[in-house]
């Protein structure tokens, strides 16, 4: 599904290298998490994935279904099926919740070549995944992300991702700011998405929401380069004691 | 007061090529006026209030020619039930025109309504003198003392028909200076719409007394012609918890400078001014606004919003003047510009000038480019770029398109917006 070779990366405006090589390999139907220490280059991995400006690819690929995603613009990677779930989504003044969502969906629909859903079944569908999510109409009434808390914005980005219908899903701390009911929530919207053709890949500090989610793989990134990998097991060896020694051990 | 020699050229130069309209009651207000035209004399670059606009076209005695556009688009305000007049290049179309009759108001023309006792008499050009201090607003007098025609508009009840005037452009060399009156009795409600771009170069003031307890809706919109030029006022006196809001929406035109200045006479008014324009290429667009606070508990809310690409320049220039006494003033002012490239301009002049202790009032004004966070955002869910950049400049927008009370006028100024953005892409 995911296929990253080798993936070098420094910011456009600085000569800082953020990633440093990073292999990843991620199958249709599986699970993979992603945890890390600070500021490892984890985000960055997701922002170019999905295109984000700003960074500099300096080596290797990145593919999408054997698609070179790192030649495409965002808006047509995100057609091919690729979805991130932002760590710091954005609040967008203005653009109702509710606009965003079906523009987002129909624009994807029509780069596809698909039909547009129409307004009755696009309300149809998006409240009863608002519901699952314990999103209110208020909320999707609003403007995009605009007042919402921390676990509000996460729980809109997987009501996003539950519309969207992405093969690639990469949620990047979707778990932290969320309360346990919340977790459990967004849990339950990731597993109900699982299904032989669609992967994720899970960003997070936490074993907790691991729980919920059962990865098929862990991998460790550090000074941006996935150094570990392997079961389930490994977020709780992480979980039970830190970094320390796993760092030490690759060192 | 003597003028240099050089600007009392250019204002006789103008006045030789006008002709003063001969009709009965207006002739003093009109003499009078071309009186004070002659003291301020006709716009100079070098005066303060026309510092970011370039007053040259609109004062020369012949106005420069704007190539007539030929506009497909529906019509606006189609839809709605309205009592319909039509100028064209200035001149009344009756054919065109619905009859001047209407339940709950009465409608003459200008040019003739000729009875020696009309109510206009006390009227005509009374808020426009008014509004020449502190500013001088010359293009105003030269208004009230040659326009040729504009409606004269008694509203003494509730008008449920909006009052829709149409300004057609069919002559390329057309210059048309119009006036409006409309005298708002206690507790009178009126929509006005203007549409249209009316002439080659126009100059059309509106004066508007709002009574106590009256309410003035207003909706505008300057027509697609890109060559035309405009310098609009509007002089509003608002009377005790009456309420006037004014929207403008501008798109293309090389040149428009719309004024409003209103006054807060009666205590617990409401004026809200707003106007949204979007310009591409050859495109000055300058919002000059003066709010005058005289009055116990008043609120007013000025908001601007400019769209501006290619080299399109916007101006702001606005003021809230609150006077000694005009406590409890609420008094809200924000202009703001989205610039879509780097050659793009924006200009502002805001002021607060407050002379009462117990008053909130706020002012801001922005100058900034597309959010790359929420483009990006928006274009990770698969919403292509123009279309990205097409919502998010709506919603920098929606401030302004707010004020419009009507939610079916407000869609239609969007769906407008959005029809040239569709037409601008970059
Ligand atoms: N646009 C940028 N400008 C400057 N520094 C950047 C930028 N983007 C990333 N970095 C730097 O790159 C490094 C990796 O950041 P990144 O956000 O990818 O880390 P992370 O693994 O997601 O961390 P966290 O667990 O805290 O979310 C950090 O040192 C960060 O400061
Ligand atoms: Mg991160």
């Amino acid at each position: 599904m995911l296929s990253i070779k080798n993936l070098n990366v420094k910011l456009e405006e600085e000569d800082k290298i953020i990633l440093k090589g990073v292999d990843l390999e991620v199958e249709a139907g599986k699970v993979h998490a992603i945890m890390g220490p600070n500021g490892s280059g984890k985000s960055t991995l997701s922002y170019v994935l999905s295109g984000k400006g700003g960074y500099e690819v300096t080596g290797g690929s990145a593919e999408l279904e054997g698609k070179d995603l790192l030649e495409m613009e965002p808006e047509d990677r995100a057609a091919a099926g690729l979805f991130l779930a932002f760590q710091y989504p954005v609040e967008i003044p203005g653009v109702g919740n509710m606009t965003f969502l079906r523009t987002a969906v129909n624009a994807q629909r029509k780069s596809r070549g698909e039909e547009e859903m129409s307004a009755a079944e696009f309300l149809k569908v998006v409240r009863a995944k608002a519901k699952d999510l314990k999103i209110d109409a208020d909320m999707l009434k609003r403007p995009v992300n605009m007042g919402f808390s921390g676990g509000e914005k996460k729980r809109n980005e997987i009501l996003q991702m539950a519309m969207l219908e992405p093969k690639m899903c990469i949620l990047d701390e979707t778990d932290s700011g969320l309360d346990v009911d919340a977790m459990k929530l967004v849990a339950d919207g990731v597993n109900a998405l699982r299904s032989e053709g669609r992967a994720f890949l899970v960003i997070t500090h936490y074993q907790r929401l691991l729980d919920h989610i059962k990865p098929d793989v862990v991998h460790i990134m550090a000074d941006g380069r996935i150094v570990k990998t392997g079961g389930p097991e490994l977020a709780l060896e992480v979980e039970n004691n830190g970094y320390a020694d796993i760092l030490a051990e690759v060192a | 007061m003597t003028q240099p020699a050089t600007q009392l050229t250019a204002t006789e130069a103008m006045i030789a090529e006008l002709q003063m309209p001969d009709t009965g009651w207006s002739k003093a207000a009109r003499a009078d006026a071309l009186g004070r035209l002659r003291a301020m004399g006709l716009p100079e670059r070098r005066d303060e209030y026309w510092k970011y606009t370039r007053p040259d076209t609109l004062i020369a005695p012949v106005a420069p020619k704007a190539a007539v556009f030929d506009n497909d688009e529906k019509p606006l305000f189609d839809d709605v039930d309205r009592l319909k007049i039509v100028f064209v290049d200035g001149v009344f179309d009756a054919d065109a025109s619905d009859d001047l009759t209407g339940e709950g108001l009465t409608i003459e023309r200008l040019a003739t309504a000729t009875s020696d006792l009309h109510w206009a008499r006390d009227f005509y050009g009374t808020l426009e003198t008014n509004g020449q201090t502190p500013v001088a607003r010359p293009l105003a007098a030269l208004n009230t003392a040659f326009a040729t025609d504009g409606v004269l508009i008694h509203v003494t009840g509730v008008v449920s028909k909006p009052v829709s005037l149409i300004y057609r452009h069919l002559s390329e060399s057309s210059d048309a200076i119009l006036h409006h009156c409309i005298k708002m009795d206690a507790g009178s409600e009126l929509t006005v719409l203007e549409n249209g771009p009316a002439a080659a170069r126009f100059n059309k003031v509106m004066e508007v007394d709002v009574a106590d307890n009256a309410t003035f809706h207003h909706v505008r919109t300057q027509g697609r012609d890109h060559e035309r030029r405009a310098a609009t006022h509007i002089f509003a006196r608002l009377g005790a918890e009456s309420l006037f809001k004014s929207f403008t929406l501008t798109v293309n035109g090389v040149l428009t400078r719309n004024e409003c200045v209103i006054e807060l006479t009666g205590d617990d008014a409401s004026a809200h001014v707003a106007g949204a324009c979007v310009g591409d290429g050859v495109f000055h667009h300058d919002d000059t606004v003066f709010v005058t606070h005289d009055a116990v508990n008043c609120e007013s809310r000025q908001v601007f919003k400019k769209v501006l690409r290619n080299g399109a320049v916007g101006v702001f220039q606005g003021k809230i003047l609150v006077k000694a006494g005009a406590q409890k003033t609420d008094g809200y002012q924000i202009s703001q510009s989205l610039l879509l490239d780097d050659d793009s301009q924006f200009l502002a002049k805001p002021e607060l000038e407050i002379y009462a202790d117990d008053v909130a009032c706020s002012h801001g004004s922005t100058s900034g480019a597309i959010d790359e966070d929420a483009l990006f955002y928006l274009r990770a869910r698969g919403i292509t770029k123009a279309e990205a950049t097409n919502l998010l400049t709506l919603s920098f927008l929606a401030e302004a398109v707010e004020e419009i009370a009507s939610e079916e006028m407000r869609d239609e100024i969007n769906s407008r917006v959005a029809a040239w953005l569709e037409r601008h892409r970059s």
